[in-house]
Parts: structure tokens; sequence; C-alpha cells
């Protein structure tokens, strides 16, 4: 842990959980930070000003083509020692400050940077075959854990995460999230249970243009982090949320799952309720369970995973958090609370309670115009349809899969 | 009747609010642009009638002593918790652990219901919590459950009006259910009946009430609509704890 990253303590204490809300235009429509901030506000008191966050998805369309790194440092010794790393690895297409408004809500800000990047060509070299993706990962991982003070903590393309230790609405003002447009924003409140709150621990992680949002806590940490470690992922920020991010790039991203079978690999069905599925069905989530066993995420938690192409709202599967759904027109809510959602949608069209293990998906319905050929392909891919069979044929899941879909 | 407006209220300041209004002698108060505060009816006594226009926050009537509150809308998590007496009626659905330890009172919601509803419900002499439930019904409804009862409606008429795991736990009181549910959705601990005069007087007494305090146009049911679960044993721990 960094010494600036120390621990603060709030001033009073209203025993509560996390709080997450999520936002997106499903046509892509660009919405300023107001009013996620609204909505997370809303939700105050289920957080302790012990972390705030938020991703947004399309705020870099001038870069859109660069991994924009942001950046936290202790020091300027570490900024200097990370940026030769950076340097080594990458051609920077520019760099700066990341903007902040001063506030005395927000406490000891570490130095916030961004750069806008791609891998050199000689580096890619020493990948064969992967990805520009693949080396992007690399560094991030070798930053975060070799680097003395800094910490990447967003690396997508056209999106950016904004987060740190305070009130979500204060960590909003204090990065001006309002002279952002996005059309996707994800969000959260931070009440600490099992690690400190410190700037890096603050929601959303995420990993190339992966952000997850979580209320809870994943029981089953130890051994999602051994299983990722195997493929180069090292959890390098004390919460148990992280391995959410890197299982979605593993699952997703690297083994090509489409989004359904990822979320019934990460909440699979009970075995006796898995028994009772229809035959194909059944298969594939039987199949699920035995490869991914690492992957099943245990203990309480409802999630908002964030990309370029979508938001994916996900609950384990006893449901022990809560998780609302909403749609007016072609806007998507999923939030903590249905206050939340209200704050900024009055008139939502539909609302719903999600159930235990059932992700609410929400999809760019013209990608071409906003994310381009190559993710928009990569997208189709991992929204097809798993064969037909109701999640666990609860009466609420029909109705949520009947609004989303 | 006073009129308190909620916009952008925070929950401490609304509640004083409902109680400095209430010191003065009021006794019918109506809640607009309630958007998610909590705590809303805590601990209020018989004699005080609360209209909410909008979303009450959690643990709304949590320890409600005899009050009356009518929400225009949806409630969110842990309505009614632990509440002793008093009516709760809700044009809406209502979200997870509602009714949560409830201890006696009555509570309508028209709409949908989430998970654990009418976990660890109990009774004690005069003392008896009621739940009734317009629309269906999520998972683990009744866990826990040591009293008083439990009706679903299922007035959309869904095939499935509940998910699984009902009655997990279950070691008392009664839920009453119009359709049908299978041996794979209850807990270990719960038994399938037909319901007696005696009960399918107390559902047809409930629903009257249900649909007149909701104000929806009566509809009648056959007795054969319902099934009844109910806790196979009695204080199955009872020699368990025995100091």
């Amino acid at each position: 842990m960094r010494l600036l990253h120390r621990k603060q303590f709030p001033t009073s204490k209203d025993i509560s959980g996390c709080a997450i809300s999520g936002m997106m235009s499903e046509i892509g429509a660009p919405m300023s930070g107001e009013a996620i901030i609204r909505s997370i506000a809303n939700m105050h008191d289920r957080s302790n000003g012990l972390g705030g966050g938020f991703a947004a998805y399309g705020i870099y369309p001038e870069m859109r083509d660069r991994y924009a790194l942001h950046v936290m440092y202790d020091a300027i010794d570490d900024k200097q020692e990370t940026e030769r790393l950076i340097s080594r690895w990458c051609t920077v297409y520019g760099d700066e400050t990341i903007p902040t408004r001063p506030s005395a809500l927000v406490r000891h800000p570490p130095i916030l940077h961004r750069y806008f990047v791609n891998i050199k060509p000689e580096v890619m070299e020493r990948f064969c075959d992967e990805t520009e993706d693949d080396a992007i990962v690399d560094l991030v991982m070798t930053i975060n854990n070799e680097s003395k003070g800094g910490f990447v903590f967003s690396s997508g393309k056209n999106m950016g995460v904004f987060k740190g230790v305070g009130f979500p609405e204060d960590i909003g003002e204090f990065y001006r999230l309002d002279e952002y447009q996005a059309y996707i924003w994800t969000s959260h409140g931070r009440f600490p249970t099992n690690t400190t709150g410190w700037w890096g621990g603050a929601h959303p992680f995420s990993l190339l243009d992966w952000s997850v949002v979580h209320n809870g806590e994943i029981s089953s940490y130890g051994i999602n982090k051994r299983y990722l470690d195997n493929f180069g992922y090292k959890c390098a920020l004390h919460t148990d949320t992280e391995v959410i991010a890197y299982l979605f790039d593993l699952l997703v991203r690297k083994h090509r799952l489409p989004f359904e079978a990822a979320c019934l690999a990460m909440a699979p069905p009970f075995w006796p309720q898995l028994e009772r599925l229809p035959e194909t069905r059944r298969e594939l989530a039987r199949t699920l369970r035995i490869v991914y066993g690492g992957a099943l995420l245990n203990g309480p938690f409802s999630v908002l995973v964030g990309h370029s192409g979508g938001m994916v709202g996900f609950n384990d599967r006893t449901k022990l958090r809560p998780m609302v759904g909403a749609r007016k027109g072609d806007m998507v809510y999923m939030a903590s609370e249905e206050g939340a959602i209200r704050e900024v949608c009055n008139d939502p069209e539909v609302v719903w309670h999600a159930a235990g293990g059932v992700p609410i998906m929400a999809h760019l319905k013209e990608p071409e115009k906003v994310i381009g050929a190559e993710a928009t392909a990569r997208l189709k891919a991992h929204s097809c349809k798993l064969p037909a069979g109701a999640w666990q044929e609860s009466p609420r899941a029909g109705r949520a899969a009947a609004s989303v879909q | 009747m006073t009129t308190i407006n909620a916009e952008g209220v925070h929950y401490k300041k609304l509640n004083e609010d409902i109680h400095q209004s209430l010191a003065t002698g009021e006794r019918q108060i109506e809640l607009t642009n309630v958007r998610g505060q909590r705590y809303i009816g805590v601990g209020l006594d018989a004699g005080v009638d609360i209209t909410i226009q909008g979303i009450p926050g959690n643990d709304l009537a949590a320890f409600m002593n005899g009050a009356r509150i009518e929400v225009n809308g949806n409630v969110q998590d842990g309505v009614s918790n632990t509440m002793n007496a008093g009516k709760v009626i809700v044009h809406g659905d209502a979200g997870d652990i509602l009714c949560y330890a409830m201890r006696g009172g009555k509570v309508f919601i028209q709409g949908d219901v989430g998970y654990r509803s009418g976990i660890h419900m109990k009774a004690y002499q005069e003392n008896f919590p009621v739940l009734v439930i317009g629309g269906v019904a999520g998972d683990y409804l009744g866990e826990y459950m040591a009293g008083g009862v439990i009706v679903l409606l299922n007035l959309t008429d869904d095939p499935k009006p509940a998910g699984y795991l009902l009655g997990t736990g279950m070691h008392g009181g009664a839920i009453y259910v119009r359709g049908q549910i299978d041996q794979t959705q209850v807990g270990a601990e719960v038994g399938f009946d037909q319901l007696s005069d005696q009960e399918w007087e107390l559902v047809q007494g409930l629903v009257v009430e249900f649909f007149g305090d909701l104000s929806l146009a009566p509809r009648q049911f056959a007795r054969e609509e319902f099934m009844k679960l109910y806790p196979k044993s009695r204080r199955p721990y009872g020699n368990l704890y025995s100091y």
C-alpha cells in the first residue's frame, strides 16, 4: 500500500452497503456526467465516503484509436519511473494532467495523469501471435506490480475511469465529469468492508475497455485470483472486485464466450436447479461449471460491467444484493435502488427487480456508428444467444428478459 | 392534512419534518416527490395516516406500531422490517426482504415482490402478521417463516407464481398460493395441503380487504385455485438449544 493512499476514516458511520448505478443510451447518444452524479448521490447513505468512482464510454472521440491510460502516482519520482516504462513500450500520442476541480471534500489526491498510447511495433514483435490488447494487459500488470508508486486504473480506448477516496458525488465534481460526454456511465459509492479505502481500491475496476462496479463481496476471491494468475492476470489492488474485471477479459475477450455464457460460468445455477434445465441448456451449464470452476463467483454480489458495446448487470445466484433495471425509449438504467433511477428518469416505461444469476444486458443498437466495424463484429459474436431455455424459469426473470432483449 | 414536499430532502430531515408535524397534532400527512428516502414511518403509532407519492426508500414502516401507510408507486427493500402493527398498502411492486421478521399488522402489495419476502415472519398470541401479494414472488418466499400468513394471489395468472426454495427453514405460519407450486420449488420443511374451511374464510376475508384497500375491481376465487404450504414440523430445533 502506498504512503499517500493511507486510510481515511469518516466522521460518522451509518451501516450500509455499496451503491451502484449505470445508465446507457442504446443509440450511443452522448450525455454529460451530471445525471449519473445525481443518480449515485441519491444513494449517498449506502456509501461512507471511503470510495467513489465512475466509468464513461465515448469520452475521447479524437483519440478513439489510442489506449487511454489513466495513471495515479504517489510522488513525482514514481511518475518519472513509470513514464520511462510507458515510453519503452508505447508511442505516446498525447499526455496531460487529468483535469480536476480542487475540493475540500476530496483529500490527499495522488498525481493523476493520462496518456494516449499505442504499443510500439518493435514491442509487438515480442508478443508473437498475441494482439495489441494483450500487450496493453501485460503493460498494465507490469506497472501495477512492479512500479513503486504508479497505478494504471484505466486502459481502454475511448473510455475512462475516474475514481478516488470520497463520496461519489464529490469525486464526480472533483474530476469535472459534467464536462465529459459519454453514451454509457457507470458509478459506484463505496462502503469498504474487507480492505482499506484507498484511491486504487475505489471502483470501477478496469482493464482495457472493461469496467466493473460491485456491491457485495466475492468470498471466492482466493480461488479466482489463483485461477487468473495462470493466465497472467496479477491482482494488485487489494480488493475482491478486481477479479471480476479480469474474468470478463479472460472469458469474453480471450476465450470468446458470449456475455451470457460468461455470466452463466460466473454465476451458474446450483446443481439441483441445473438438473431441471432443458437438455441443451443443461449440458451447456454443466460444461461451463466444470471448465470454469475457477471463475465461479461465490458470495453476495450485484455487479455492473461496462464495455464499449454495452452494459451488463448481474447478481449472485441467491440475490443477496439489490439490482433494479428500468427502460425508457433508448435509455437503459440499472441501479441498487429504484430511487436512484427515478432521480434521473421519473417516468420509466418499465421497472423491474433483477432475478438472482440472471444477467440484464443492454447493447448498442447500431454499434458500427459508435465503435467501428472491427469492434462491432466482436460485439455481435459476444452478444449471440445461447440455446433456448429460461435461466431459472423464475417469473421475474421472464419479465426482465422481455423488457431488455 | 399536511403535505410535505420531499424533493431533494435528505431522509433525516424528512423524518424530522414528519415527526414535527405529528407533534403539532397532525394525523394525516402526504409526502410528495419521494425518491429513495429511507426509514419513513419507522415506529409510528396507531392513528397516523401517511400517503406517499413516489418511491420510498429502504426500511419503510420498519418497527411500525399501528400507523397506516399508502404508497402510490413501487417500494424498495426491507419494507415493514420487524413491523409490530398497522397497515402498509402499495400500489406497485416491492423489492427484496419484504416483511422481514414482521410481528403483526398487514402489508398489501398490488404487484410483484422480490426475493425473501416474509423472511422470518412470526406470530405470538394476538400478534399475527399478514402479507398479501397481488403479483408473483421471487425465490425464498417465507424463508425461516415462524408465524402469520402470506397470501400470493398471482392476479396475472402466471403459470409459475413463485420462484424456488420457498419456505426454506419454515417452521410456523402458512403460505396460501393461487396457482401451482411443485415439490422442486419448496424447501425440505414444506408440506402441501388444501385449505381448511377456517383458512379459506381467512383468505376470503383478506381478499375482500385487499381489493378494497387497493381500490381494485373485486374478483371471486374458488377455494380449489389455492394451495397451502405449511411446515411439516413445529419447533424442529426445540431440543437443540435446551440449556
